[in-house]
């Protein structure tokens, strides 16, 4: 199996909920407003937040969500909208994580140092790595596979190399891969110690993969490069390198949707090894924020809608990631004419890097 | 490319292991571990890692780690840098790799499973950064340390391997579902071998955690005992190395074991309690089984999930007689959490050298602390130290978020 298709995209993000609020945002290339989040010691951090949905969505009423924190609702929205109308009773379920449940988790620790007679029983269970995916499969009845992957947001992609695993090998017959991340200020001022510059941001991206391209158009998801593993800044640049010579050779109508983040010492390796790309290069992480692992999936739900949109023919993801791997993907279109004549036109360098 | 997959290797037909490491708080290695787990031993004492002053339970089963791990690239300085979990992943992962004969000449995965990672070095994050704010001493390191990334990296370093590192975080089934995965990896010929394993440390949040759920025993850890009242934690890793069976015979490898079969299923009934029947628990034995091609009548022994709380045991012990039925009547069956707690992401790992162990020389591990076994049990508990000639062994894992896992081992001849 050369390639898999791509069934639906989902996003929350500080641009709001849905794919549209982020193409909208990404389109203004206005880096969002930030907000300020008081930590410890009357200090204030900026991060870029989810915004209140302006409707209340009809998943927040299921009692398995009434007390989820915030990933497991970017998660859960994420995902349905990736899914739309589709039902398969074989959904295997990929969540990728980088920091997880960490709101809960430091209230819940804070509640233990106080006292932990009374530190709630009802914030542990949430606490834990999968309780998204626990809760995205309760709301979708899915009882097959469902692994939360661990790591920094090159993870994602691996995430989509295991679903289509489960594809290939029978175990599903469509995977959603979900990547979430909240912000707390234990997580921003864990960051702070790395860059002054970068603001933290939370969301959720959600890719829903299949054998058979959908009826409207397809868009298919032609390769995932090797993880590619580093240790320090020298073999981290070495990474990026390695993903870049994977990747099939791109011409100047296709689209880049980087990681950069407009941190320079964050950004210099995939920089680097991209610095030669001939055509529109896009980085949503600069408006966005530091979104972890929302953020890589976000690079992959502008690419895919991108292509979607017949702006591009297609679209390469590369993710250096911020302390484990560098690994790339690329999404190429098949677009029916209806779509094509429905497009906003082609390569308008929306969020272009010069 | 992780996609479209290259498939290098031929789709194996068989995955077996040959290398295990193992550690818990019966000590380092295979024949500690293998003696104290045939003999029923219990390893609990109380907790000294952390204050459980204002906790309902006190007891837990804690590692003596060593000064230093022999066998590794890393450096004294570097070791001491190490979380504890990290610790744990690498003393189990060194046994396994020196037993394999593996060396780095070649990328190589790793599929690995834990729930916290590094979380005692989040804990210590924390602390400081709540109370001394303006203090950033150690802080990005304990940044660094706490991922599970880092820990998988750390082995990385230490065994000079490259390759692709999958990290799968699904509570208690994370070490079942890593060997499963790993095992899918060479069965499928993405990869010739897979290390593999599952790591967990103690730590105050997951402790503090289970004892908020009243999940821990204020008295006994006693699987599928009627008189049980709740689990007992505790702490180690376990990894695996697993190879496609020509390439074990390619290079005359010994093979401990087989790993046969392997399935992975949702219940969708609640973040924190199984079904009452075990569906998802039904389908994994039933999906693992039907891997292997084994009905329930081969199977030997069932190292269970048997966590020691009313709820999971009773839910276990219905899907393995809905499983089994009528031969559950004669299939042995324990927890070896009643000896090692609960060991969280390791549990599966563990528990999966654990059947090897018992597959290899022909023995069940008993549950000593287990006085009334349960009505609800429709198969015998191994309560005492026993000798048994078996050739399948089949090893439940269950976790919040409802994720099930079951492993078939089957013994090498």
């Amino acid at each position: 199996m050369s390639e898999l298709f791509v069934h639906g995209i989902g996003a929350v993000s500080p641009a709001g909920w849905g794919v549209s609020a982020l193409r909208a945002s990404l389109k203004s290339a206005a880096a969002l407003p930030a907000k300020k989040l008081p930590r410890p010691g009357g200090k204030t951090l900026q991060v870029r937040v989810v915004p209140p949905p302006s409707l209340k969505l009809p998943f927040f009423a299921n009692p398995r969500l009434r007390r989820t924190s915030g990933i497991s609702q970017f998660a859960v929205a994420a995902a349905l909208e990736a899914l739309g109308e589709a039902r398969s009773p074989r959904l295997g379920i990929v969540l990728c994580v980088m920091t997880g449940g960490v709101a809960y988790s430091r209230r819940f620790y804070d509640e233990t140092l106080r006292d932990p007679t009374t530190a709630s029983p009802v914030v542990f269970p949430e606490t834990v790595f999968n309780a998204p995916a626990s809760h995205l499969a309760a709301l979708l009845g899915a009882g097959g596979i469902n692994y939360t992957l661990v790591g920094d947001p090159g993870t994602f992609l691996q995430g989509l190399a295991l679903a289509a695993e489960w594809l290939q090998n029978d175990l599903a017959d469509a995977c959603l891969v979900v990547g979430a991340d909240e912000a707390d200020w234990t997580t921003a001022s864990a960051f702070r110690l790395f860059s002054r510059q970068a603001v933290l941001a939370e969301g959720a991206g959600a890719i829903c993969l299949c054998r058979e391209p959908p009826a409207q158009s397809a868009i298919a998801m032609r390769a995932i490069t090797d993880s590619q593993l580093f240790f320090d800044a020298a073999s981290r640049r070495e990474a990026a390198r390695r993903v870049r010579a994977e990747l099939p050779a791109s011409d100047r109508a296709e689209l880049l949707c980087d990681s950069a983040t407009g941190v320079a010492k964050f950004d210099a390796a995939e920089r680097d090894a991209w610095k030669d790309w001939p055509g529109t290069r896009l980085s949503p992480k600069r408006f966005l924020g530091e979104g972890l692992m929302a953020g890589a999936a976000w690079q992959c739900v502008v690419a895919v809608d991108a292509v979607r949109l017949g702006l591009y023919p297609a679209a390469v993801v590369p993710v250096t990631g911020c302390n484990h791997q560098a690994i790339g993907a690329r999404f190429e279109g098949r677009i029916t004419p209806s779509l094509r004549d429905a497009g906003a036109g082609r390569g308008q360098g929306r969020g272009e890097i010069s | 490319m992780l996609f479209p997959c290259s498939r290098h290797q031929p789709r194996a037909s068989q995955v077996v292991v040959t290398g295990a490491g193992i550690v818990t708080a019966l000590g380092m290695g295979w024949r500690p571990n293998a003696e104290g787990f045939r003999q029923g031993r219990t390893a609990f004492r109380p907790v000294t890692l952390f204050d459980v002053s204002r906790q309902r339970a006190k007891l837990a089963a804690e590692v003596d780690l060593p000064d230093e791990i022999a066998g590794t690239r890393l450096g004294s300085r570097a070791q001491r840098r190490l979380d504890r979990a990290a610790k744990l992943l690498l003393i189990a992962a060194v046994e396994a790799w020196q037993q394999a004969g593996w060396t780095a000449d070649k990328p190589l995965p790793i599929v690995l499973g834990t729930t916290s990672g590094g979380m005692r070095m989040g804990e210590d994050f924390y602390r400081q950064a709540a109370r001394e704010p303006a203090c950033a001493r150690r802080q990005a390191s304990r940044v660094l340390q706490y991922q599970p990334q880092r820990q998988g990296l750390d082995l990385a370093k230490a065994l000079n391997i490259r390759g692709p590192q999958t990290i799968i975080a699904n509570a208690c089934a994370s070490g079942a579902n890593a060997i499963g995965h790993a095992w899918h990896l060479i069965r499928h010929g993405q990869a010739e071998r897979v290390l593999t394993g599952g790591y967990d440390a103690l730590n105050q949040l997951v402790f503090s955690g289970f004892d908020s759920l009243q999940a821990l025993s204020p008295t006994e850890c006693r699987p599928f005992d009627a008189r049980r009242d709740g689990l007992a934690l505790g702490e180690g890793a376990a990894v695996l190395a697993l190879e496609s069976l020509d390439s074990a015979r390619r290079r005359s490898a010994e093979i401990l074991g087989e790993i046969c079969g392997y399935s992975s299923a949702t219940d969708v009934h609640h973040l924190t309690q199984p079904h009452p029947d075990g569906n998802a628990a039904l389908a994994t034995m039933r999906g693992a089984c039907e891997a292997a091609g084994v009905q329930p009548e081969q199977i030997g022994y069932i190292n269970a999930h048997g966590t020691g709380t009313p709820l999971n045991d009773s839910a276990e012990a219905a899907a393995i007689a809905r499983w089994a039925n009528g031969a559950a009547a004669n299939m042995p069956i324990s927890s070896t959490k009643a000896g090692v707690g609960h060991l969280l992401g390791a549990a599966g790992a563990v528990e999966a050298v654990v059947c090897l162990m018992a597959l290899r020389e022909q023995w069940l591990p008993p549950m000593r602390s287990v006085e009334s076994p349960d009505a609800a049990c429709a198969f015998p508990l191994v309560r005492e130290p026993t000798e048994a000639r078996f050739d399948y062994a089949l090893s439940n894992s269950f976790g919040f978020g409802g994720v099930n896992a079951s492993l078939v081992l089957r013994r090498w001849a």
